[in-house]
Formats: structure tokens, sequence, C-alpha cells
């Protein structure tokens, strides 16, 4: 239904369709029950009209249980967003910079790129750093989001199992060509990331690692 | 219609015609400190920014029917949407419900002859219209007029050459505007009830009046600390939220949102109490559950004063913080399911008829509903991530605001409109209003649900060409909503002048507005009534018969 290529993805979906198909079925019994009070009860069919004050078991139960349901969809929430923050130790590290109205990449061993290239099927971890106004990483496909400010490190990260391009876009309104601000994630197979990753780091002249290099 | 006679209808010279002051003509207005006057002032000043933000709406969604440039640039389209927020949301549904009908009916409503402190009251329309003079001429400055967002985020708000300040400034002033009624209201509703009108045989307009009234006395300081904070950064270069100079952003947003959020239940809690008086006169019976619907307007103003941050869930807070704020989130979802079940609840073995105020409620529930599940969706963590600063949150808040609050302020013109103005408007153009801007409103909104889930974020001047058959479809809808709204606009101000005059008590209302004639005198009561029966108290009334609509 939706387009997704992230190991984050299909749970926000399912979490959002299980809100949404119990929010639909209480909607239409809303707005059903509505209709039929209203034809049911028409001046015309009803002309006297009955008191009824209220009724305490009602109130109790729908009370008691929009509670209940509201609980379990905060709970699906929070451990689908528990795993979002569960960054893996061996996530590869790639520092995001923001600025108007761009993002650049850059890998560990310091090569600069425009594009956001990751291996496929491996973890990725992305460090989130503005040069100016705040912006905010958004991967649709992935349904990742994360703010991006100058005095604050956040991260996000996730594993893309499907190979593709995917939009970039920038979530935060950041001025003038907020609506421009985008660029893509490039997930790759593996022996085709490597192929690309020495290419570029050979032309940065730097070795093809993806650990962290100690700045000279 | 229900048509009792009393002393009511001997009709004397109404507010309309005796002023409070020795003043003919514009002066007599300006200078009044006759709260039915005041709440006229408010409603045309307000009306008047309404339409120009709606125009602002218009063309935004107009520039928005393709990808590119359609017919404006991406500044202008940056200084529209923002205009757009700042002249809806301080200037159009904050004072929406309580400065125009609070003001009028609030006094009636518990049998008083004015607010407590009417000329605080008249004071602060001077606010209001000073903040709002100040917002439009901020527009014409060189410059240019802000396109910052409605939320004025810094750091980009201290580095836009626009200007913010006096955007800024008027924001403030109309912050001022709202303190005062808010302590007028808390103050005439503890002091000035008539005899008889204890706590519970207050009308629930009053209640959400009540409750409103609190959170705008406590809330509304902060966002004017907070503006004057912003201003002292931009004059002065001290660092409070800009990170070049050692601020922080995100203290700036917890502030905000520490005022925005609870202002989202000063627009909308009013609006429940429009619909709580509505449906049992149309339905002829009492109102289901009286006490949960007070006590739920309380509990709302309440919870809904400590959700401020699960409009931050993507800005790195703590997962403390997220957890308890996605928490209390659900908490104050629940007293709303609790009046949306007892309104319809009170429809139950009612003798319903379905008169125009009565259908722009029903309205009010159907997209009350979708904007209050959608917001369920929205507080689930894991899809907040995905969906925040997208259409789908501007959809969702849309149908609170618009599709809730804005029917309710539809509903309320047309319930009270007699009462205030003496005269009644066509009935069969208001229903067909009602149904133009009920279709035109849903298809204006709802393809922004699906746009959002699919990533469209929001504030976009431009965007993917995948998303242009929702845009079209929205585009659309803005044309058929605003043909509803002319027509609607048309048909009252068409009434005020030409309308059959109106008797009493034209619905058949027991709230007490309805025992003053039609317009209300000055004053509204000879002597202040005695109350003994609730304020859904049928039982004095013939039952009228089934009547189609005239």
């Amino acid at each position: 239904m939706f387009r997704s290529a992230s190991n984050f993805s299909d749970n926000v979906d399912a979490v959002f369709l299980y809100i949404a198909g119990l929010s639909l079925i209480v909607l239409i019994g809303i707005t059903v029950t509505m209709v039929y009070f209203v034809i049911r009860y028409s001046r015309k069919r009803n002309p006297v009209p009955k008191n009824i004050e209220g009724n305490l078991t009602l109130e109790i139960l729908w009370t008691a249980i929009p509670f209940l349901l509201f609980m379990s969809m905060f709970y699906f929430g929070w451990v689908g967003y528990k795993d979002m923050r569960a960054i893996p130790a061996d996530a590869i590290d790639i520092r995001v910079t923001a600025r108007m109205w761009q993002w650049s990449f850059e890998y560990p061993n310091g090569v600069k790129t425009d594009t956001l290239y990751v291996p496929v099927s491996k973890a990725v971890k992305v460090d989130l750093k503005s040069m100016d106004v705040s912006h905010a990483f958004y991967v649709p496909a992935f349904r990742i989001k994360k703010d991006v400010y100058a005095n604050k490190n956040n991260n996000l990260w996730f594993r893309s199992d499907k190979v593709g391009r995917y939009d970039i876009a920038c979530a935060e309104y950041c001025g003038l060509n907020h609506s421009k601000m985008y660029s893509a994630v490039q997930v790759m197979e593996q022996k085709d990331f490597d192929a690309w990753f020495a290419e570029v780091s050979k032309k940065a002249g730097v070795q093809p690692t993806l650990v962290l290099q100690l700045k000279k | 219609m229900v048509n009792v006679a009393g002393p009511a209808d001997k009709i004397e010279p109404s507010f309309l015609e005796v002023s409070t002051n020795k003043y003919k003509g514009i002066l007599s207005w300006l200078l009044t400190v006759d709260h039915k006057r005041i709440g006229i002032l408010y409603l045309f000043s307000m009306m008047t920014f309404f339409s120009v933000a709606v125009v602002f709406g218009f063309l935004i969604r107009l520039e928005l029917i393709a990808p590119g440039r359609t017919i404006m640039g991406p500044q202008m389209y940056n200084q529209l949407f923002t205009l757009h927020g700042i002249i809806m949301i301080f200037l159009f549904i904050i004072p929406g419900l309580p400065a125009v009908f609070g003001n009028f009916f609030l006094p009636i409503m518990i049998g008083a002859k004015d607010v407590i402190f009417p000329r605080i009251n008249l004071f602060s329309w001077y606010l209001f219209i000073t903040g709002g003079l100040i917002a439009v001429i901020s527009t014409m400055l060189p410059g240019g007029s802000a396109d910052t967002g409605w939320t004025f985020y810094v750091p980009y708000s201290v580095r836009t050459t626009t200007n913010v300040i006096p955007a800024l400034a008027a924001a403030f002033i109309l912050g001022f505007s709202s303190i005062l009624t808010g302590l007028n209201f808390v103050t005439t509703v503890h002091r000035m009830r008539a005899p008889g009108m204890t706590w519970f045989k207050m009308p629930l307009f009053v209640w959400g009046l009540y409750a409103t009234a609190w959170v705008q006395i406590l809330a509304t300081p902060i966002i004017g600390i907070t503006l004057a904070l912003v201003i002292v950064e931009r004059f002065l270069g001290v660092g409070i939220f800009d990170p070049a100079l050692g601020g922080d952003p995100v203290l700036y947003q917890h502030l905000f949102w520490i005022y925005s959020h609870p202002a989202v239940y000063i627009m909308i809690i009013p609006a429940m109490g429009i619909v709580s008086e509505i449906i049992p006169v149309f339905a002829r019976r009492t109102i289901f559950g009286y006490r949960f619907i007070a006590f739920s307007s309380l509990a709302i103003a309440l919870f809904g004063s400590l959700v401020w941050a699960h409009h931050m869930f993507t800005a790195g807070m703590s997962d403390t913080a997220q957890f308890v704020f996605s928490f209390l989130t659900y908490a104050v979802s629940i007293p709303s399911a609790i009046k949306i079940f007892n309104w319809v609840s009170t429809m139950y073995k009612g003798s319903i008829q379905l008169d125009p105020p009565f259908l722009y409620v029903l309205s009010f529930i159907f997209q009350f509903s979708i904007g209050g599940f959608t917001g369920l969706m929205l507080g689930a963590l894991s899809v907040n991530i995905h969906l925040q600063d997208t259409s789908f949150v501007v959809a969702h808040f849309h149908y609170v605001m618009f599709g809730g609050t804005g029917f309710g302020i539809f509903a309320a013109m047309h319930y009270w409109f007699p009462k205030m103005f003496g005269r009644m408007y066509n009935k069969k153009v208001a229903t067909w209003a009602w149904a133009i801007t009920t279709i035109g409103y849903n298809a204006l909104y709802f393809p922004m649900f699906i746009m959002g889930y699919l990533g469209m974020p929001r504030r976009y001047y431009d965007y993917l060409p995948e998303f242009q058959p929702y845009h079209v479809a929205s585009t659309i809808g803005s044309w058929i909503l605003i043909l509803g709204l002319i027509i609607m606009f048309t048909n009252l101000i068409v009434g005020m002048r030409r309308g059959k005059k109106a008797p009493a008590n034209p619905w058949g209302g027991a709230t007490l507005e309805w025992t003053t004639q039609s317009p209300p005198i000055l004053e509204n009561f000879h002597t202040i009534p005695t109350i003994e029966k609730g304020p859904y108290d049928y039982s004095q009334f013939e039952i009228p018969a089934a009547k189609e609509a005239q």
C-alpha cells in the first residue's frame, strides 16, 4: 500500500493501520448512530421526546473502553519508538550536515557526498548537524525523521533491506527554498557499494574504511 | 417554531438603538461599554480578518494546484501561509467564540446585566484592534511581512530580514486582550450569577467559557514573555534561543507550545459548549450527562496544559519526556471522547428538528471526531515520527480547528443570529450553504491526510509530481468551500438587513437569553431573574409540530 523500505516501515504502518482501523470502526459507529437517531427521532416520527438525564454505567463504559484502547495505542507507539532509539553498535556512522538549502554527507574516512549512499541490510547511523537554522531530516519511505539543530547532536538510525533510491526531504520550515531541500538515499548491493566507496575514497586520497579515522 | 408569548415580546428599544453613552452613530459604538455591542464589534472585526485569511488560504491552495510556480514565487507563498496562520489563530479563532459570543451571551445566560468589568471589556477590544492593525501594517513595511510560519521558530525568526518584530508585537498585544477577556469572564461567572443560578444550573456554554477563561489567564502570559524574549534577542543580540548566540532553539519550542497547545483548547472548548447548547434545543430534551460534559471541559483545560511537547517528538527530547508526553496526549483524548458520546446520546429519543444550527453541529461532530482520531494516530510515538511536519498534521489540526471550532462558530452564528439582530435569515439558503461548506471542507482537507502519510512535508511551496492528484482534489475542495462560505455570509448579511422579524424565542430554548426580547434591551433584564429550572428543561414548552425549513 505505502512505499516501505526500512526496518521500521512495516511496524509504523502496522501501528498506524491498527489505530486507523479502530478509529474507522468507531467513526462509522458514531456517524451511523447519529444519522439513525436524526432519522428515527425526527420531529415527524417522534413528536414526543423523552428526557433522559444520563446513565452512569454508560459513562463508565465509554470512559473505560477508550482508556484501554488508548493505552494499547500508546504502548504500540512506544515499543516502535524504542526500536528507533536502539542504535546497533556496529552501525556505519555517517555525518549529515544541513544548511539552507542542501544536505551533505560525510563518511567516517572523510569522503563527502551530496547523496547518501548506503549498503543494503546494514545498520546506518546518521549524526545530524545544522550549519544555520533548524532543519529536519526526513526519509518518508523509511518512516524516520529527526530535527537538525546547530547546537545539538541529534541522531537516528535505519537499515534498509531494499535496494533503491529514496527521497530525503527537509521537514522543518527553513525559509525560501525549504521545499527544494531534497536529497536521496541510494541503497546499494554490498558489492556495488564497496566498489563505489573504493572509487570515491581513491579520488579523495583516503583509505576506503568505514571505521572512524582519527584526524591527523 | 416555538413562540412563547411573554412580556419579552413587547418590543422596547433594543441595545442596537440605545447606547451606554451620550454619543450617536459610530462613536456610540466605539465608546460603548455594553457587553452586547462589544460582542458585535468583535464579530465584525473578526469576520473581516477571517475573510482576509480565507483569501490567503485560497491563494495558497491555488498555488499548490500544480508543482512549480503557478501564480506566485516562494517568498510570497511563505509570507501568505504565515499571515494565514497568524490571522486565523490570533485574530479569528482564539477570540472567535469567547470574545464574540461569550461577550454577548455569557452575562445574559447567567442572568447578569453585563460583565463585571465593562470598561476593561472595551479596552480588550481596543487591544485586539491595535494588535490586528500592527499585524496589517507589518505587511506593508519595507522588508515585507513575516515569513516564519505562525510558530515563529527560532533561529529562523531571528535571521530572516522580514518584519518579524511587528508581527511578534502584534501577537504580544493580542495576548493581553485574551488575558483581560479571560479575567473578566472568570470573575463574572464567580460574582454575577443570578439568584438560583447554581454552578450546575449554568448552561454548558458558560462552563466551556469558564474553563477556557482559566487557560487564557494562565497560559497566555507565557507566550507574551516568550515573544518578548525573541524581540530582546533580535534587538539586543542576547543569546536566548539562537544557537549562534549560545541560545537553545528547543527551549523556544517548549515555551511556545506551553502556551500554544493550551491555546488549541482555548479554541475548541467554547465550541464544544456551543454544541452542548444546540443539541438539546433542537432535540427538545435535556442534555445527556450534564455533569460529565461540564467536568470534561475542566479536565481538558487541565490535561491540555500538560501535553505541549507532543509537538516536539522529533526534536530529540529524552525518552522519558517522549514517554510521558505521549501518555498524557492519550489521557487528554478521553474527556473529548466522553463529550462526543454524550452528545450523540442526547439525540436518543429526542424530537429532532433539522434547522441550520443543528446541521452545523452534525458536521462538527463528524469532523471533530476525525480530527480527534487522527490525533490518536499522531499521539503514537513511532507513527508521530513519520507524520510530524507533514500535511497529515495540517489536515489534523484543520479538522479540529476549522471542522470543529470553525463549524462551531457557524453553528453559533445561525443559532443566536435572531437574538442578536432581531431578524431571521433564510433557512433554506442556510441549509444549502451548510451542505456546500461541509462537502467543500472535507474535499479540501481529507486529501491532505493521504498525501501526508505518503510523505508530503508541510509548508512546501513546491512538491514532487506524485502528490499532484491530492493537491488538485484539495484545491477544488477549496473552491467548493469558498462558494459555501459566500452563500452563508451573504445569506446572513441579507438576513441582518431584510430578514423577517424574529420572535423572542424562535427555537424554543430554555436558557436565559431566550427570555429576553430579540434583540435584547440595554442591560438585558428589567429585573434580575431568579432561576429555578435547569438550562435544558423544556417542560414549559409545547412541542412544536414538525415543520419543513422555510
